[in-house]
């Protein structure tokens, strides 16, 4: 089913407009200077690829519908080390196709963006409705021993607004940024205001300070990730998804010391910069008692629960990771020492609780809460949820 | 035949048989410095060497800027030609060179791609983005380095092995057919297509060359030699003898009669496919710039 | 709701009511989506919070869809509707699936040519318009029955001023079928208003 697409966002004028979840991370990837898509139809992300074979061509850019998502992301993989930003789009099925290539591009340090428009699954599921039960395939999904950045929009406006995010950390941190949307989010319109062009900080890739003879022999360290110069530059760049040597980048697959340097640094040049890279938004959590640890949307009925249950006196507060992974534990952390209990709904089973309850290290009581039919977790349902955790509380006046 | 639907529509002016570039053979010295290294990991007897010094020739001889081609290769023991050579090169993941060259080549249409794979690469876990490369006519040239068998993984069988062939995964003999890759590469829509063979190397030079110099998809298939597995599963070991063999299988395109039977014992060499259409990057810019024109008028 | 319908009259400059959620609902090609988008669309203009959701099959065409608006003036958190103020539906199938949800005292407006409500259903207020044939006799276009009953629903919902309602029909619509699309609006703003007379008559009798 095709939706209408409205029409482009008017630079000029600074009043709401009424945008899609997925034509807002199309125009969000224009505004942080992306010019390259590559990707395949799946449903419910289809609209950010049909949105960009429209906007991408009229400034400048290419739009490329591949022979399947493996090629997609490979191409965008292509027209990064080209030098241009480049994002593909897809859901669960085409977010599995894509795994080997998201290893290919963290391991050969290759900045793009990979939207996963998330619906029920596995296989071809419930293609027309959300889910969020790709966390940890975000996560986890490649092979081997990667660091992984992934942010979950809660709102069309976020959805703009960390997509720019997303391609400033890939460009900043060299590695590729997933970001987590799902098809209620997605298919969405709300109407937001956009901000000012100027306003919006974007992170351009530079080229390294050295002669190209040089190259060879200058290092990244954890603070000073240097750019990869484009193909076609007189610096003669390899580039490659085996094991190499990370001062010459030469493969190298017979030292393991050289493996070892290579794989803590692809891990650390992350972990080092958590608290940088890791947003979270903590509502009402002066003085909670319980807290809501929830994501994506289903943090919206969390948001009306905790509204609502604060009116009435009752402490409750929200704490929203805007970044997934890496997984915010300072923030649960905090949350750990504060409250007696944590509620984690989520539309998967247990996937982020699992490391909710890894990370309060028994502070708190863990309570999980997952559904898996496609439907968005109510915030009744996240109401009778909290109610027991406040039997002295006189609810029938609720 | 090609199986491209309405393909007259893009068809360019016809041109009549290309004149294939005759690249004069350059000095080792010249070689070198398109190389990081001369060092190998390929086995003794194996072709591949060969083939990379046919490609540097080809570079050479057109008096192409190193600095603009990028090699981007697949996995396997033709893919470890993108750290041997001194060009811009990127070794992707198996299968996936063509993509990560049609992505570099929309981003950058000033670069020369050309796209080092193997048979496995090309035609098993890549022939899906190999068909498509060449449906677009996306201007990449395609050097496919043809053992029939997968060496680096220790003589397995390819969708090149021939019907009856040995391999570690066809101890009875191969039950099934082989593609022949310049035909499928023709179907598909390829512009170009030739053939060489690693005993024929002036040749292999020269189709090289002239898929370089082609504006389109181009695929230069090079017939190569795999003493270690395929020639001691099902010919002989001594690289001498297997490329003699080559000599005796290999027969020039205008004395191999349309009708006859190709096999793996007796088939065409040299340029076998041209012709002109709109390349897939020109397409691109046109499109930009209608989009452009409506969205600015 | 009742009161809402009997006060909400086009062009009716009354203060917006806080929240009002809305529910169209019809099959795969009925342009139920693009009736929704519309509302959201002139809401969002008019600077009210608003969210728009839709839910459907993998049909195109067929099946039973709906898309949902929530136009309020506090944030929207929770953004889909599950006891809409008002709901139109242009299917049977939509009728079956979807209608029960209006909120009692709520607004049902409904294809009085597609689809037969459960006379013993007395909790919402019922307005069916004949909005497939009105297209097709008065238009002959049955291709713009959305809008013709997006008319109707503005009318007699009274949820936003039609001007602005039009103007965002106007815009989403091609240049082409400004005219047939603003025809349709227009018929349809005429039958929700007549529409409307005989709902305050009936309620005024029902009062008495």
């Amino acid at each position: 089913m095709t939706t209408p697409t409205s029409t482009a966002v008017p630079a000029a004028t600074r009043r709401a407009v009424l945008l899609q979840g997925n034509e807002a991370v199309a125009e969000g990837a224009i505004a942080a200077g992306a010019r390259f898509f590559a990707g395949y139809p799946i449903t419910p992300s289809t609209e950010i690829a049909e949105v960009l074979s429209r906007r991408l061509p009229e400034v400048g850019g290419t739009f490329i519908q591949m022979e399947d998502e493996i090629a997609g992301i490979a191409a965008v993989c292509g027209a990064s080390l080209a030098g241009t930003k480049a994002l593909t789009a897809t859901s669960g099925p085409g977010f599995s196709l894509m795994q080997e290539m998201i290893g290919f591009a963290t391991m050969a340090q290759i900045p793009c963006v990979v939207v996963d428009v998330m619906r029920g699954g596995p296989s071809t599921g419930l293609p027309t409705e959300p889910a969020q039960g790709d966390v940890m395939q975000a996560r986890w999904g490649t092979h081997g021993e990667h660091s992984v950045i992934a942010l979950v929009p809660s709102s069309v406006e976020e959805c703009y607004t960390l997509t720019v995010e997303a391609f400033n950390l890939s460009e900043q941190y060299r590695t590729p940024v997933i970001i987590l949307s799902d098809a209620l989010i997605g298919h969405m319109r709300e109407a937001v205001v956009l901000p000012e062009p100027g306003t919006l900080r974007i992170a351009e890739r530079g080229t390294p300070d050295c002669e190209p003879d040089e190259y060879d022999t200058v290092t990244s360290t954890l603070d000073n990730i240097l750019p990869r110069p484009p193909l076609g530059s007189p610096f003669r760049v390899h580039v490659t998804g085996l094991v190499y040597n990370r001062r010459s980048g030469a493969p190298d697959t017979s030292d393991p010391a050289a493996a070892a340097d290579l794989g803590r640094y692809l891990r650390e040049k992350i972990y080092h910069h958590r608290d940088a890279i890791v947003r979270v938004e903590e509502v009402e959590m002066h003085g909670a008692e319980v807290a809501i640890f929830a994501y994506g949307s289903v943090a919206r009925s969390a948001m009306a629960v905790v509204r609502k249950l604060r009116a009435e006196g009752v402490p409750v507060g929200l704490v929203r990771p805007i970044t997934l992974w890496p997984f915010p534990t300072l923030a649960v952390d905090r949350m750990a020492e504060q409250v007696r209990t944590v509620i984690v709904p989520e539309m998967n089973i247990r996937q982020m609780s699992w490391e909710v309850q890894a990370a309060v290290r028994g502070r708190a009581k863990v309570i999980d809460y997952g559904r898996v039919d496609g439907k968005l977790i109510t915030p009744d349902e996240i109401l009778e949820l909290v109610k027991p955790e406040f039997y002295y509380h006189s609810w029938e006046d609720a | 035949m090609s199986a491209l639907v309405d393909e007259q529509l893009l068809e360019a002016a016809p041109t009549g048989d290309p004149k294939l570039p005759r690249i004069k053979p350059h000095t080792t010295t010249e070689i070198k410095q398109h190389l990081r290294s001369a060092k190998t990991l390929w086995c003794p007897g194996c072709s591949n060497g060969t083939i990379t010094r046919a490609l540097i020739d080809a570079v050479l001889g057109l008096e192409i800027d190193p600095e603009k081609v990028v090699v981007v290769a697949g996995i396997g023991c033709s893919g470890r030609i993108s750290a041997y050579l001194d060009y811009s090169t990127v070794h992707t993941a198996h299968g996936r060179a063509l993509p990560v060259a049609t992505g570099i080549k929309a981003a950058d249409p000033s670069l020369h791609v050309i796209v080092a794979m193997g048979d496995g690469d090309s035609s098993a876990i890549g022939g899906n983005h190999f068909i498509h490369a060449a449906r677009r006519n996306i201007d990449l040239t395609a050097l496919v380095f043809n053992n029939s068998i997968y060496g680096m993984t220790g003589g397995q069988m390819s969708p090149t092995t021939h019907l009856g062939d040995k391999s570690t995964t066809s101890v009875y003999g191969n039950v099934e057919p082989a593609f022949d890759l310049c035909e499928l590469a023709h179907a598909a829509g390829a512009t170009y297509v030739a053939r060489g063979t690693s005993w024929g190397y002036q040749q292999l030079v020269n189709v090289l060359a002239g898929g370089i110099a082609h504006s389109g998809f181009s695929m230069v298939e090079a017939m190569a030699i795999c003493p270690v597995y395929y020639g001691r599963f099902n010919l002989t070991s001594d690289p001498a003898e297997f490329l003699k063999s080559q000599k005796e299988h290999a027969v020039p395109v205008d004395k191999f009669d349309e009708g006859e039977t190709r096999s793996h014992d007796h088939y065409p060499v040299g340029l076998l496919h041209h012709r002109e259409r709109r390349e897939y990057v020109t397409a691109l810019r046109s499109l930009r710039e209608r989009a452009q024109e409506a969205h600015n008028g | 709701m009742a009161e809402r319908a009997g006060t909400g009259a086009a062009g009716s400059d009354a203060a917006p009511a806080a929240r009002v959620e809305m529910r169209c609902s019809g099959s795969g090609g009925q342009g139920i989506l693009l009736a929704a988008a519309i509302i959201a669309e002139a809401a969002a203009a008019l600077g009210r919070r608003v969210v728009q959701t839709q839910s459907y099959g993998p049909e195109a065409r067929g099946g039973a869809s709906k898309a949902e608006v929530i136009i309020a003036s506090e944030p929207i958190d929770y953004p889909e509707v599950q006891h809409p103020d008002v709901s139109l539906v242009l299917s049977q199938a939509a009728y079956d699936k979807y209608a029960a949800d209006t909120r009692p005292g709520g607004l049902l407006i409904y294809d009085s040519g597609l689809v037969e409500p459960d006379p013993a259903d007395e909790s919402v207020v019922r307005c069916g318009l004949p909005f497939t044939q009105a297209a097709s006799d008065e238009l002959g276009k049955k291709v713009v029955t959305n809008i013709v009953a997006l008319g109707a629903l503005v009318a007699v919902s009274g949820a936003l001023p039609a001007a602005a309602v039009l103007e965002a029909v106007v815009s989403r619509v091609p240049p082409r079928f400004r005219e047939l699309n603003e025809q349709a609006f227009v018929l349809g703003l005429r039958l929700g208003e007549e529409a409307l007379a005989m709902l305050a008559t009936s309620s005024a009798a029902r009062t008495s």
